[in-house]
């Protein structure tokens, strides 16, 4: 029990982790450009993509650099061509053109690595056992991975803290609609900012990809979980995005772990139910229904506080 | 009625007006009854039942987007579990020998649709703007993955299935015949169609509208945002249901897809490209996209993707949709205007189509690298053969692309010249606001 | 006699600041009350807290007796009390014509009916025609209200705001940014739509002030320096000092 605490924790953390790598750039996303950008999650899948394709070229390590270099750029271009553009039709049309965008993502990373599951491994330098806890190993590049994201979360807090573009995030995040004022170059900063955002997204992407499953359909089953992490952090709030991260992440975690169900916990059904659909919810485990535990969450946290956690924005 | 409304108020529409009204429905009706024996084949006529279904649920949908002003990402849910319930109930009436024929059947969907917006809405509307359509997502993606659980009840991979052939007869049908169902599907959507469109002329239609250009200010007129928000949800949800069902009547079966995200994105699609802002603008989506996932796919391997472009390029370019792009030019066809931009049209034309072929000639070459790379080199896309492999091809693939793109960009601007004379004049002569 | 608005020590801060600073006042029915202060002042802020927009952090908005305080926006408002923006506020994709239809419909008891054809309904129409003729905006009935002059919306925003038959008004600046024959023109049109109703009023221009209030409160800092008839306000040293002064320097 207390090793499936453990193990189950540190899981958790991890994919809690790079959630708020992801969700981190998102926020700030939203707070300077106001709109929230539905393909967050594909520049993640590109990041991963990306990732295990120059991995086979250079190696992995100079993939963990580049993959997210190229995301980025594709970003800022997206940015400067894309975003900017629609930005006068309203945040409808943005968010719509962030949605279509992940579609035709999706499609061309199916065009060019096709639709089944890509071989992207973990490096051999930190194919190994970090420890071994109770009796099971735990992976080194597990813990690299949480390293990385801690390393990256630690950037993040002094670049906001200590940094003139840090300042003006900052700034962005309590007081938004003064963004229109940052004066001339506010057109380089927000193009910046995109970048920088999907950027921290690809990273999540590469190191994700060799320890979980590198497919075309993998912005799609996180896209959803990442925008339940915002809403239920409160859209617009770091410090609720990163709290909504870790629960959301250790929700989870610990559900896929756990194998009770209604049925194990008061016995046998009788007979008269078991062949009806009832019997579907009598039998259902706990890690049978980890998948809808965050979208439960949202709609628990809708009914209790409607504007997120820590949000007080209404958008 | 008082002088003051006599001079102030917009006239009430006269007899004429009235009658052509009338006529128009009446000549929609004409025309759903008589298209079967001009297209007869089987394969129209599921063309036209599919469009039907498409034009309910599109319509549906823009009661959300564009009467409301609510962007959502999972409208399928009610689409789908419309469809659920009523295969369910078909298999419940025809096992039972209840005396109700298919054609009420729907409205089983449509109530189910409206009792799990009812329910569901609730706490989605609370929030509008991109909260409402977060959570959408969320709440689609809940109902999706809880329907693969519940295996029994929604079938699991494989989906529920049903005979729409053993219910009561009505005048002798069975509706086996696809023409039969075509039929039902007609009336379905004629009725939801005339429904919807009442709907936008009601007190709460209106409120809509206002919730969507400002319901910060709909608040100071005695309305809470969140109730018109919360009905606008409910209806959409009701013909969303009806549309479920037509469909799953029309398949006789229904499964996760239904429900799913891209089901929900394909309304949002057709919606969209339609054009958000007039009442008809979610039926030409609904025939547009159609026809367009129908032809697209005998024509090129990776449709989907063009799919995708040409939504992006709708939401850059024409954020009007096909709609708002033809109604754009009434003022200049009032004024008698029109005339003056069709010269650049003209010319603008022959770039865009140069640039879109390069596009076209240059994607296919990659895919041909890309999904195919063993493959022949010779292959055919958009009923054209060419050799992918040729140097050939590459540069005039790159020629046509750039120098499309250039000549283009240039004559666009002509276009807009163009524009702003003729709208001027059109509003010298007071036609154009 | 019950007051129409009465304020009970009320306190709004935002974080640490504090902008409304236990402000007590009372508007009779029927009487025309200007807020003057000068920018910052926290007049916004104080319609902000009656209208329902924002919650007080102390202290309670009375309408006729009865606390308001707490309630939502479009409760206030069937109650009878109705608002304007300082900054316009309309239905911008929206004609003039609905514009108003839109704000006469909840007091004509229609609330949210689907059954009915909204061009059937006489009342509504009748009511939307008036404000349309009272407001002067007949000609631009059918224009987007996105498309109006300043001056019309500026109009048009005060049409919103009577259409519902409140007989509790607050007008927020509803002359700022009009040339001198606008403002004129707007002044006469307030005067004759609030006439036999409350009507509290923040205005910039002390000649409108002084020609259209029977009672004055100045506001300043946040707090309330003085209230009290246009001649014992124009009387008041420390008014002087601390805000006309600052016009006639
Ligand atoms: N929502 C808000 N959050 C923070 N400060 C606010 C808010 N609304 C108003 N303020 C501040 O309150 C003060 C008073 O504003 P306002 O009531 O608009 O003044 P006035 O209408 O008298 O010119 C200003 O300093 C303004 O910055
Ligand atoms: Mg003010």
């Amino acid at each position: 029990m207390l090793e499936l605490i453990v193990i189950s924790t540190l899981n958790g953390v991890l994919f809690g982790m790079l959630l708020f790598l992801m969700a981190s750039g998102l926020t700030v996303i939203f707070s300077m450009l106001g709109v929230l950008n539905f393909a967050h999650a594909s520049f993640y899948m590109l990041g991963a993509f990306f990732g295990f394709q120059i991995s086979r070229w250079l190696g992995f390590w100079p993939a963990l650099l580049i993959a997210p270099l190229l995301a980025g750029a594709i970003g800022a271009g997206v940015e400067r061509y894309g975003l900017r553009r629609v930005h006068r039709n309203g945040h409808v049309a943005e968010l719509l053109f962030t949605f279509g965008l992940a579609f035709v993502i999706e499609e061309v990373v199916q065009i060019i690595w096709g639709k089944s599951p890509v071989d992207f491994r973990v490096p051999a330098l930190l194919d190994f056992p970090a420890f071994t806890i109770f009796s099971t190993n735990y992976p080194a590049y597990k813990m690299f991975m949480l390293l990385v994201s801690i390393a990256i979360f630690i950037g993040l807090l002094i670049v906001l803290k200590k940094t003139r573009i840090g300042l003006i995030v900052q700034a962005a995040l309590t007081h938004p609609h003064m963004v229109g004022h940052l004066g001339h170059n506010v057109g380089r900063i927000f193009m910046l900012v995109f970048g920088v955002g999907t950027a921290l997204a690809a990273v999540a992407g590469v190191i994700a990809g060799p320890a979980l499953v590198t497919q075309s359909n993998m912005a799609g089953l996180l896209g959803p979980i990442l925008f339940v992490v915002v809403v239920v952090g409160g859209l617009g709030s770091l410090p609720g995005a990163f709290v909504a991260s870790l629960l959301i992440g250790l929700v989870q975690t610990f559900a896929v772990s756990m194998n009770g169900s209604l049925s194990g916990a008061f016995g046998p059904l009788s007979p008269a139910y078991a062949s009806t659909w009832l019997a579907d919810i009598w039998g259902v485990t706990v890690a049978q229904i980890a998948p809808i535990m965050p979208y439960v969450l949202l709609v628990l946290i809708l009914i209790l506080r409607p504007m997120g956690l820590l949000g007080t924005r209404d958008t | 009625m008082s002088e003051i409304t006599v001079s102030a108020a917009p006239p009430l529409p006269a007899a004429a007006e009235k009658f052509k009204f009338y006529g128009l429905w009446l000549a929609a009706a004409i025309v759903l009854l008589l298209l079967p024996r001009i297209f007869g084949s089987g394969g129209s006529l599921t063309t036209f039942s599919l469009i039907g279904i498409s034009i309910i649920f599109s319509l549906s949908y823009n009661i959300l987007l564009g009467q409301t002003g609510m962007l959502s990402f999972g409208h399928a849910v009610y689409y789908g579990l419309g469809g659920f319930l009523v295969i369910h109930a078909i298999n419940i009436l025809s096992a039972n020998k209840l005396p109700i024929p298919l054609p009420v059947v729907p409205l089983i969907g449509g109530l189910t649709g409206l009792a799990f917006a009812a329910l569901l809405g609730w706490v989605s509307t609370q929030r509008s703007g991109t909260a409402f359509a977060m959570i959408s997502l969320g709440v689609a993606e809940l109902i999706a993955s809880s329907a693969l659980i519940l295996r029994t009840f929604f079938g699991g991979e494989a989906g529920i299935s049903a005979n729409r052939t053993k219910l009561l007869k009505l005048f002798g049908w069975n509706f086996g015949p696809q023409i039969q169902i075509y039929y039902l599907v007609a009336a379905w959507t004629l009725i939801a169609v005339i429904a919807m469109y009442a709907l936008t002329r009601t007190p709460l239609g209106r409120m809509c509208n206002a919730v969507r250009d400002n319901p910060e200010r709909v608040q100071f007129v005695g309305y809470n945002p969140h109730v018109v928000r919360y009905l606008a949800f409910c209806f959409s949800g009701f013909f969303a249901g009806i549309a479920g069902a037509l469909a799953a009547i029309n398949f006789e079966i229904a499964n996760s897809a239904y429900l799913g995200a891209v089901q929900s994105g394909t309304v949002l699609f057709a919606t969209y490209i339609g054009g958000i802002g007039f009442f008809i603008g979610p039926i030409v989506g609904a025939i547009f996209v159609t026809f367009l996932s129908l032809g697209l796919s005998d024509l090129t391997q990776v449709w989907q993707l063009y799919f995708g472009l040409i939504f992006i390029a709708v939401v850059l370019f024409a954020p009007g949709g096909i709609t708002g792009l033809l109604m754009m030019h009434r003022p200049l066809l009032k004024a008698g205007t029109l005339s003056r931009m069709l010269p650049s049209y003209a010319i603008a034309l022959l770039p865009t189509l140069a640039m879109i072929a390069g596009g076209i000639l240059s994607l296919e070459t990659i895919v041909h690298y890309t999904v195919n790379p063993g493959d022949d080199s010779h292959i055919k896309a958009f009923g054209v053969s060419f050799d992918a492999a040729s140097p050939y091809i590459w540069a005039m693939a790159a020629i046509l692309l750039i120098g499309g793109y250039l000549v283009a960009r240039k004559t666009w601007t002509w276009v807009g010249h163009a524009w702003d004379d003729a709208t001027s004049v059109a509003r010298e002569k007071g036609i154009a606001p | 006699m019950t007051a129409a608005i009465e304020l009970r020590r009320l306190e709004k801060s935002f974080g640490e600041v504090s902008i409304i600073r236990n402000i007590s006042l009372s508007v009779a029915q029927g009487e025309r009350h200007a807020l003057i202060g000068p920018n910052g002042a926290g007049k916004s802020t104080t319609f902000n807290l009656i209208s329902g927009y924002m919650a007080p952090t102390s202290g309670n908005v009375l309408l006729r007796g009865e606390v308001i305080s707490g309630l939502p926006p479009y409760q206030i408002n069937r109650r009878g009390l109705s608002r304007s923006f300082q900054v316009t506020n309309v239905f911008a994709n929206m004609s003039v014509w609905e514009n108003l239809r839109c704000a006469v419909l909840w007091s004509t008891g229609q609330r949210y009916a689907f059954w009915k054809n909204i061009d059937n309904l006489p009342d509504v129409r009748d009511r939307t025609a008036q404000i349309l003729t009272d407001i002067n905006l007949t000609a631009r009935r059918d224009v987007p209200a996105g498309l109006l002059t300043y001056a019309e919306q500026r109009a048009l925003e005060i049409g919103i705001t009577v259409a519902g038959g409140a007989d509790v008004i607050l007008l927020d600046e509803p002359t700022a940014g009009m040339s001198r024959a606008e403002t004129e023109r707007a002044v006469a049109l307030i005067r004759r739509l609030t006439e036999g109703r409350t009507l509290l009023i923040v205005e910039h221009d002390m000649s409108v002030v002084f020609g259209l209030a029977d009672r004055i409160s100045v506001l300043v800092y946040g707090q309330i320096i003085a209230s009290g008839t246009p001649e014992e306000i124009r009387g008041n040293p420390k008014v002087r000092e601390a805000y006309l002064g600052e016009e006639a320097a």
